[in-house]
This record gives C-alpha cells, structure tokens and sequence, in this order.
C-alpha cells in the first residue's frame, strides 16, 4: 500500500533548513511559498528517508483568489506519497519555478497548465501551448472564462 | 569525394495510419536517420475537462468513455473509484468483483489492440492483427451482454455498476477464459521467436529505467524498464488485493519488451478473472446515490493501473452538484515525453515502430 506521508511529518523535517518557506501544512498535503518550490522539490527528491522520485502528476485549480498547483510525488523506493502545493496569487500573469529539470515528466504537463490555465513555469525547455493553437484567446480552465 | 547533404523537414501525420489516430511528429531527417522530432499535439482536444465542470458527477461518467475509447471501463472505474472516495460512497462486494472483470476483460481487449498494430507497424500486415481482433470481438461480446454497448459502455456508477450480469455471461466468460491461454499459446508459437520480429523490435527505442521513472512513465512502458510499479500490486485499490498475480517485468526496455510485456500481462488478466469469477460473491450491485450527488467540499485523487499506465483522476468539490475541478492524468500523453528519446538515432521504419510500441491513444492524450 502506498503510504499517504502526512504534510505535517514532511514539514517538520522541512523546517529547519527552509524557514518560512512552509505555509500551511496538514493531513493530507503541504503547501509551501512558490519562491522556495524548486528548492524544497530539489530536497525531497533526493533527501535520505523520502527520495521522491517520481513525479505522480501535477494539476492546477482555480480558486478565483489564487491559483493552487498541485504536484502529487512518489517514492517508488519507499512506496510513500506526499500532495505538494504551492499558490499564485498573481491574476494578470502568474508564474512559478518549472520542476523540469528535476522531473522531466512534468514537461507536457506544465505546458498543458500554462496552455489551458495561463500560469508560466519559468525554466521550462519550451514552454507553449500544447492542444490549443497559439492565439488562441484567454485560458479555458479558468474559472473567468467566457 | 563528399556529398553535400542537408536535413530534411517530415510531417508524420497527423493523418497516418501508423499515428493510431490524429497524431503529428515532426520529424527532422538526415537521410533516412532521424535526427530531430518534435511532438504536436492537440487534434483531438474536446476540452473534456472544462467540459466535465458543467454537468454532474453521473453525467460525467460518459465523458470518461470518450477519452481512452479501446479501455472505457478502466477509464470508467478510475472515475468512479476518484467520486466515490470524495463523497465517501461504499460499494457493494459483488459490484467490486464485477468491476475486476471487467477491467481485466479491458486489459485483454486493449493489449490485444496494442499488440496488433504493433505487430502491423513492424510489417506482419493485418494477418495477426486480424487474428488478435478475432479474440477481442469475444470479450465486446461480454461487454455487449452486460451493458448494451461494444465501445462506450457507461457500465460503471457511483456506488455500483448499473446492471448485474445477465444468466449467460457465466457460461460465456468461462468459456473465453478457457480458450484465451491456448490462443495466447498459440500466438506466441509463430511470433514471439520470430527472426524478423527479433530482429525489428529487439535493442530498438531503448528506455532505460532511469529515464523512465524521470519521466513518470507508467503501465508497460515503465515495467518493460524493469521498474517493479503495478498499482494494483503496489496501492490495492476495489479487491485487488485478493487475487494472485505476478506482474511480468522487462530487462532491457526496449520496443520487443514492451510487446513482451503485454502479451504476458494478458495471461495474468486470465487468472484474476478466473479467481474473480470463482470468490464472485452474491448480493446487490449498486448503492444508489442521488443523480445529483453533492459531495462534501474537498478534493480527492484515486489512480488505477489501466492497460496503457496510471489513470488518475483528481476531483475537486465544492458542494455543488457538479466538479469545481476536473482533472484527468493520462497516463500516455505522459508516456510519450521519453519518445524524442527514444526515437532520435534511429530509421524512419524504427521511429514507426517504437512510437507503437508506447500503445497511445489520441482520446486519452488530447482529452
């Protein structure tokens, strides 16, 4: 069985070398700022005792106040899971660290969020739209949409 | 003396039989060696997940079938098992089992597939492709008798499944369970040795392990690897946990592994339904829920080991009748992200073949 890490027991481990970066962290996920999100995903992918090596998915939800992106980690070594989050609060052109080049399988996916939810992954190879054509107007997983 | 030479820019589709459906390569050669390539997508997007946001958790369930369309029940059960851990539904014992069925009949119909036009991407023309349909036309049969449909069954609900087995399922699922391992015997009889096939698909498209985890493969692509990851086995999800299996593994990663793979994955398909069929216990086969399900505010992902990798769906509630967030992670739009990998190097008639060797299907990577 897949053990689901609680955030809060990632966090603690988290704490000290990354203070302030955690912002909220709980039963079933750990948010963190998205300054610090390619720092701690560089930890917790090679950190002794989580060595998330797998990149499960990533996905992004529009809360209208902020943009939520969800990364779901694996450790196939360990077989344990953690829900990482990270938030922009930025409407106009929000943006956050790309994880490509620590998981590569996060290269289509982070062109599918920026193509059908309009955040920028900075770092990203090649960054473009992925179904949509470019030109296409506006982002249609957003909740404004119309 | 030296031959002045220049790349050369190919459009490998999107209309191409060897694409298995609407996709485009973009393909820079140098002579016939490709050296270059790049994946278009998109010619099948529907935006089904902007879509699923506007109709109920049921009405959604019918979207599932039109994304990975040669596997609609794996693609039903992902959904069902993601609503049902959000609005906390329990499932009565006998629907567990049916969906097993199910789900292995699918995998059997869907490797078949994918073991048939591979076989025909490698040059064995239509002959064991036309063999292999032959077998799955039997288990469509199944579906048939179970829910009215061959392609998009819409067979799972909420809480269930919408019908229970009529009185000649039994009778034809033992006999098909009885006849496949001698079919799959006899098919590896003329192909797995084969010396063209060997020669086509062995030490082509190599994946090596690391690159694959790197890259979050799944199904297949990542166990032909050598990656022990079968969700079934690894995070028991409905009453997998029930049955014995063993999950059949590749060493070098390359496109005859993957084939391999599958082929033998069939087999073990065959002896969890037959263990299913045998504990298949009596009773109900739907906890009816209201059509309008309002689950309570939160979010919830459930994944599934379906024939081509990780089907995940990731749902997000805010106590209305209908998903504020509807995710799907498709597991071959990630699958194909190693391709460039895989095919750069190689022939033209090699990147054909590795790209088959994936198992992709278009509904599922464009949604």
């Amino acid at each position: 069985m897949t053990v689901a890490l609680s955030g809060d027991e990632v966090a603690g481990k988290l704490k000290k070398k990354f203070p302030g970066s955690i912002v909220e962290s709980g039963a079933d996920s750990l948010l963190v700022k998205s300054e610090s999100l390619l720092e701690i995903a560089a930890f917790l992918k090679t950190a002794p005792g989580l060595e998330f090596d797998y990149l499960d998915f990533i996905t992004s939800v529009d809360y209208l106040d902020y943009f939520e992106v969800v990364y779901q980690l694996i450790s196939i070594k360990h077989n344990h899971s953690l829900v990482l989050k990270s938030r922009c609060y930025e409407r106009e052109n929000p943006a956050l660290p790309s994880v490509v080049s620590l998981w590569r399988g996060a290269d289509f996916q982070e062109r599918e969020i920026y193509d059908l939810m309009g955040i920028s992954f900075e770092g990203h190879p090649d960054l473009k739209r992925i179904f949509l054509w470019e030109g296409f107007p506006g982002h249609p997983l957003r909740k404004d949409f119309k | 003396m030296a031959i002045k030479t220049e790349p050369f820019v190919v459009n490998f589709g999107p209309q191409h039989p060897s694409t298995h459906g609407v996709f485009r390569m973009r393909m820079t050669l140098d002579g016939e060696v490709v050296v270059d390539m790049e994946p278009v997508f998109g010619y099948l997007h529907r935006g089904i997940e902007k879509l699923a946001e506007g109709r109920t958790y049921t009405q959604d369930i019918p979207f599932t079938d039109r994304m990975d369309y040669l596997a609609s029940m794996t693609n039903n059960f992902a959904y069902v098992l993601a609503a049902e851990k959000l609005a906390g539904v329990a499932v009565p014992e006998r629907a567990e089992y049916l969906r097993v069925i199910m789900a292995e009949l699918q995998r059997i119909a869907s490797h078949i597939i994918a073991v048939g036009t591979f076989l025909n991407d490698c040059g064995a023309f239509v002959t064991p492709f036309m063999y292999m349909m032959r077998e799955r036309e039997k288990i469509l049969d199944l579906f048939d008798m179970v829910c009215g449909q061959r392609l998009t069954y819409n067979y799972m609900r909420i809480g269930g499944v919408s019908h229970d087995i009529p009185e000649e399922f039994m009778p034809a699922l033992d006999k098909f369970i009885r006849e496949m391992p001698g079919f799959i015997d006899e098919y590896d009889q003329l192909l797995a040795d084969n010396e063209i096939l060997l020669a086509r698909a062995k030490g082509v498209g190599i994946l090596p392990k690391k690159l694959a985890i790197n890259i979050s493969a799944s199904g297949p692509v990542l166990r032909a690897s050598g990656v022990n990851w079968d969700i079934r086995k690894v995070n028991p999800y409905s009453v997998y946990d029930r049955f014995e299996f063993d999950v059949p593994l590749g060493s070098a990663g390359d496109s005859y592994d993957r084939y391999r793979v599958r082929v033998q994955e069939m087999r073990q398909s065959v002896r969890i339904i037959r263990q299913a069929m045998e504990q298949l216990p009596e009773g109900e086969v739907w906890n009816r829920m209201p059509l309008r399900l309002r689950p309570p505010a939160g979010e919830a992902y459930a994944h599934i080991e379906a024939p081509r990798g990780e089907l995940g769906f990731y749902l997000v509630s805010d106590h209305s009748a209908t998903p504020y967030r509807f995710h799907v992670r498709a597991p071959t739009l990630i699958n194909l992200t190693a391709l460039r990998d895989m095919i750069i190097g190689w022939k033209v008639a090699d990147a054909i073949i590795i790209f088959g060797s994936i198992d992709i299907c278009l509904g599922e990577v464009d949604r």
